[in-house]
C-alpha cells in the first residue's frame, strides 16, 4: 500500500502540467493581458490569439520552452506595433520548441518577429509587415531567428523590411520554405550559419531576391552548406532603401541570388527571372576587416539545372551601364568576381568575371571578362537537412 | 494565481505571530517556490514604504550605475543569516559569488514634494535552481508594492538634476525584460554587485556586517564615469560596462551583435572600434562603424544614445530619456581616440 503511494506520488511529481490554452482577445490592455498571458504560460500551453487587431504599446516577449502562440490566420489577429513605445522588437523569443503560428506583426518600430537562442522554433503562417511598403525608416528584419539550432520558417510572408525580410543568423540545421518575401532590401538571407535549405520560396519586388552571406568577428563565422532550390526570384529590382553602414545597404538593386564569403553552397532549379544586376552573384566580402580566422571568398559554390531570362539589364553597379555595352546591352546572368574558388558554374548561360585578385579590391579595379569555364565537374550533392521530428509534428 | 495566494497567507501569519516585535527577513519566501505577489511578504523592511531595510538587509552603493530616466536607486543586499557573499576566485574583480537563500533588492523613485517617491522595487531571488527576477510596482499611497510579471507604464513628471522639468512614460520592466539584461548563457544573474564598481565605503560596511570576506583592498577599481579626476578612457568604459555589458559581452542578450562592452574587453574591434554593424538595420543612422575614431558624430554608438526612437535606441529597455551626462562623456572619449 504505502509502496504504491510512493509509486503514485512519484508519477504526479513526473508528469508535465496538463497542458491548457489560454485565450487572449484583442481589445483594451492588450498589452498586459498577452504579455501576462506570454509571461505565465507553462510548458504545452497554447497563447491563443482571438480575432482583430491588438494594440500593443512595447515589446512582447517569451521565455517559457514548448510553448505554442496561435493566431485565427494571419489576416485575422493581428499584433499592431504602431504604437509601440519601447524594445527591439515586436516579439522576442528566447525559449525552446516553440511554435509560432497563423497571426501576422505590423508595423513593429525595430524588428519583427525576433528568436534568439531559440531551438527547434517554428514560424508557420505568419505575415510581418510594415504597411507602408518599402522605407528605410522600417524595421531591419521582420522574421529573424539568430543563435538557433534547428530552424522552420514556411509559409510566412514578409513585406517591407529595412534589411532582410526572413533572416537566419549564427545558427545551425535551417529550413525556409514555401515563403513570400516582397518588398524588403534582402527577400530572404542566410547569415553566418551552416546547413540551411532555401526551397519553394517567392522574393519578388526586393532590392535582392535570396543572400547568403558570411560576416567577420561574430561569435559564428564560417558560413557553409546552403541549398538554394526550387525558389522563384523575380524581378528583384527595388532602390535599396536600407539604412547606410549596414552590409545589405551595399546590395545592388536588381540582385536575384547572392553569394558572399560561404562555402558549400548549391543554387539550383530556381526560376531567376527579370532581374536587372545579375541572377546570380558569387562575390567575396569586400571591406576591411580585421579578423584573422575569417575568409571572405566564396568557395565551392555550384550554380546548375537553373532557368534564366531576361537580366543585367540595369546594372545598378559602379561602371555596370559601360560594362553592360561592351557585353551588348546587358551583363551576363551571371557575375563572379574571379576570387573564390572551386566555382562551379554548370549552367550554360554566359558569366561576368571581374578578375579580381585579392579580397576587398574596389570594382574600379576590376578586369571584366567572359567566364572562361573550366570543365564542368559532377555537381556536389549536399547532405538534406532534416530537424527534429518532434517539429514536423508539431505542425500536425 | 492559487500559489501566490497560499504565500500571502503564510506571510499574513507570520505577521501575526510576531506583531510585537521585528520580523526577520522571510527566508522561506526567497527560496520558496511561488512568485511572492507583495513586496512585504519578504519583510526586507522594517516600514510599509521600504525605506527602512530590515537586519541583515545592507545598502550598497556602486561607482558607477546604470542610467534609468534619472531615477534615484536605492541597491540593497540580503544574505540569509550565518552565510556570506564570497569572492570569485576565478575573476576577483567581477561577480559577487551570492549563497542560495540570497536576495538583491532595488528601489527606484523620484524626489517629489522634497521627499523620496518610490515606483517600483526589482527583486532578485537567489532559489535553489537559479536566480529569479520579478518587479513589484508601489501604490500611490507608498504602502505597498504589488507583484506586476507584465510590467507597467507610469506616467510621471520629475526635475531633473539640472534643474529641467520632465515628463515621461516610466517603463516598469516585465518578467522577461528583466531577464533580458540580466542574463548569461539563458540564465539569469545579477549585474550590478561586481567587486570592482562597488563603492568603497560599501565595501566596508558589507565587510563589517560579515557578509563579505576576502577582499584584499588591492582588486582593481572601475571609477564613477563623472568623475572628471579619472582618465577619460577609464571613465567611459566604466559607463559602457554599467550601461551597455549586460547585454554586449559574449554570452549576454547582444551576443550575436558581436559588441562586447565589458570593462575587460582589450580588442578595440569587439568595443566597437572600427567595428561595422551587423543586425542594427535603421540602428546604424546611416553611419559605418560603432565607433569612429575622433568623430562621435558619425559613430552609431552616439547616434543610438542620442536616440529615443524604439527602433533605434540604446539600451532597448529601462531608457525613455537622453542621458546628456553619458552621451558628453563618451562623444569626448570617441573624439579623443
Amino acid at each position: 500500500m504505502f509502496r504504491s503511494l510512493m509509486i503514485a506520488t512519484a508519477m504526479c511529481l513526473s508528469a508535465p502540467a496538463l497542458a491548457k490554452t489560454i485565450t487572449v482577445e484583442a481589445g483594451a490592455d492588450a498589452q498586459e493581458r498577452l504579455q501576462e498571458a506570454l509571461i505565465l504560460a507553462e510548458p504545452g500551453d497554447v497563447v491563443e490569439l482571438g480575432k482583430g487587431r491588438f494594440d500593443l504599446t512595447d515589446g512582447l516577449s517569451l521565455d517559457v520552452d514548448n510553448v505554442t502562440v496561435k493566431g485565427q490566420g494571419s489576416d485575422q489577429s493581428v499584433l499592431n506595433f504602431a504604437g509601440q513605445l519601447g524594445a527591439g522588437e515586436g516579439l522576442l523569443v528566447t525559449s525552446d520548441n516553440v511554435t509560432l503560428r497563423d497571426f501576422a506583426v505590423e508595423d513593429s518600430k525595430g524588428d519583427g518577429i525576433k528568436s534568439k537562442g531559440a531551438d527547434q522554433i517554428i514560424y508557420h503562417a505568419i505575415r510581418v509587415e510594415w504597411t507602408g511598403g518599402p522605407k528605410a525608416t522600417n524595421g531591419a528584419y521582420g522574421i529573424y531567428p539568430v543563435e538557433s539550432k534547428n530552424v522552420l520558417v514556411q509559409d510566412s510572408t514578409v513585406r517591407g523590411a529595412s534589411d532582410a525580410g526572413i533572416y537566419v543568423g549564427q545558427s545551425d540545421n535551417i529550413i525556409v520554405r514555401r515563403n513570400t518575401a516582397v518588398e524588403n532590401v534582402a527577400g530572404i538571407e542566410i547569415e553566418n550559419s551552416y546547413n540551411a535549405e532555401v526551397t519553394e520560396n517567392l522574393a519578388t519586388r526586393n532590392t535582392g531576391g535570396i543572400l547568403v552571406f558570411d560576416l567577420p568577428n561574430l561569435l559564428q563565422m564560417g558560413g557553409h552548406n546552403v541549398l538554394v532550390a526550387r525558389n522563384a526570384v523575380i524581378d528583384n529590382n527595388t532602390d535599396n532603401f536600407a539604412p547606410e553602414g549596414n552590409i545589405v545597404a551595399g546590395v545592388p538593386a536588381g540582385t536575384g541570388v547572392m553569394v558572399m564569403a560561404n562555402r558549400d553552397v548549391v543554387v539550383t532549379e530556381n526560376a531567376i527571372i527579370n532581374n536587372g544586376t545579375s541572377a546570380v552573384m558569387v562575390v567575396a566580402y569586400t571591406q576591411k576587416f580585421d579578423d584573422a580566422s575569417y575568409d571572405p571568398t566564396a568557395r565551392n559554390v555550384t550554380v546548375a539545372k537553373n532557368i534564366y531570362s531576361h537580366s543585367g539589364f540595369a546594372p545598378d553597379v559602379e561602371g555596370g551601364q559601360l560594362l553592360a555595352q561592351a557585353f551588348g546591352g546587358s551583363l551576363p546572368a551571371i557575375l563572379y568576381d574571379g576570387l573564390g574558388a572551386g566555382f562551379n558554374l554548370v549552367d550554360d548561360v554566359p558569366a561576368l568575371d571581374l578578375g579580381l585578385t585579392k579580397a576587398g579590391q574596389s570594382f574600379a579595379d576590376a578586369q571584366p571578362k567572359l567566364y572562361q569555364r573550366p570543365p564542368a565537374v559532377a555537381i556536389k550533392e549536399l547532405k538534406a537537412i532534416t530537424l527534429p521530428a518532434s517539429m514536423e509534428e508539431r505542425l500536425k | 494565481m492559487r500559489l501566490l495566494a497560499g504565500a500571502g497567507a503564510i506571510c499574513l501569519l507570520a505577521v501575526a505571530a510576531h506583531a510585537d516585535r521585528p520580523v526577520p527577513v522571510a527566508d522561506d519566501v526567497i527560496s520558496g517556490v511561488v512568485m511572492p505577489r507583495n513586496l512585504s511578504d519578504y519583510n526586507f523592511f522594517q516600514d510599509a514604504g521600504g525605506t527602512k531595510p530590515n537586519k541583515g538587509v545592507t545598502l550598497y552603493r556602486l561607482n558607477s550605475p546604470l542610467f534609468t530616466d534619472y531615477a534615484d536607486k536605492f541597491r540593497y543586499i540580503y544574505v540569509p543569516a550565518g552565510k556570506t557573499l564570497s569572492v570569485n576566485p576565478d575573476n576577483p574583480e567581477g561577480m559577487l559569488q551570492f549563497p542560495v537563500g540570497s536576495a538583491i533588492i532595488k528601489s527606484f523613485g523620484y524626489e517629489m514634494d522634497g521627499k523620496p517617491h518610490l515606483l517600483e522595487t526589482r527583486v532578485l531571488l537567489h532559489r535553489a535552481d537559479g536566480w529569479l527576477a520579478l518587479p513589484y510596482v508601489w501604490n500611490e499611497e507608498q504602502t505597498e508594492a504589488t507583484l506586476k510579471v507584465a510590467g507597467k507604464r507610469i506616467p510621471i513628471t520629475f526635475t531633473d538634476p539640472s534643474g529641467k522639468e520632465r515628463s515621461i512614460s516610466y517603463a516598469v520592466p516585465n518578467k522577461n525584460q528583466c531577464k533580458e539584461c540580466h542574463s548569461l548563457s539563458e540564465a539569469v544573474v545579477p549585474i550590478g554587485p561586481k567587486l570592482r564598481n562597488l563603492t568603497h565605503d560599501s565595501k566596508d560596511i558589507l565587510a563589517s556586517n560579515g557578509i563579505l570576506n576576502g577582499v584584499t583592498g588591492t582588486e582593481m577599481v572601475m571609477p564613477d564615469f563623472r568623475d572628471d579626476g579619472m582618465p577619460l578612457a577609464d571613465r567611459a568604459r566604466a559607463y559602457l560596462d554599467a550601461n551597455c555589458a549586460h547585454c554586449h559581452n559574449g554570452e549576454g542578450s547582444a551576443s550575436n551583435s558581436g559588441l562586447f562592452l565589458t570593462y575587460e574587453e582589450k580588442e578595440p574591434v569587439r568595443f566597437g572600434v572600427g567595428k561595422r554593424p551587423v543586425a542594427a538595420g535603421r540602428g546604424s543612422g546611416g553611419h559605418e562603424f560603432s565607433i569612429k575614431p575622433g568623430h562621435p558624430e558619425e559613430s552609431i554608438m552616439i547616434y543610438r544614445l542620442k536616440s529615443l526612437d524604439p527602433g533605434v535606441a540604446m539600451p532597448e529597455v529601462g531608457r525613455s530619456l537622453v542621458h546628456d551626462e553619458g552621451v558628453a562623456l563618451l562623444s569626448e572619449w570617441i573624439d579623443s581616440l
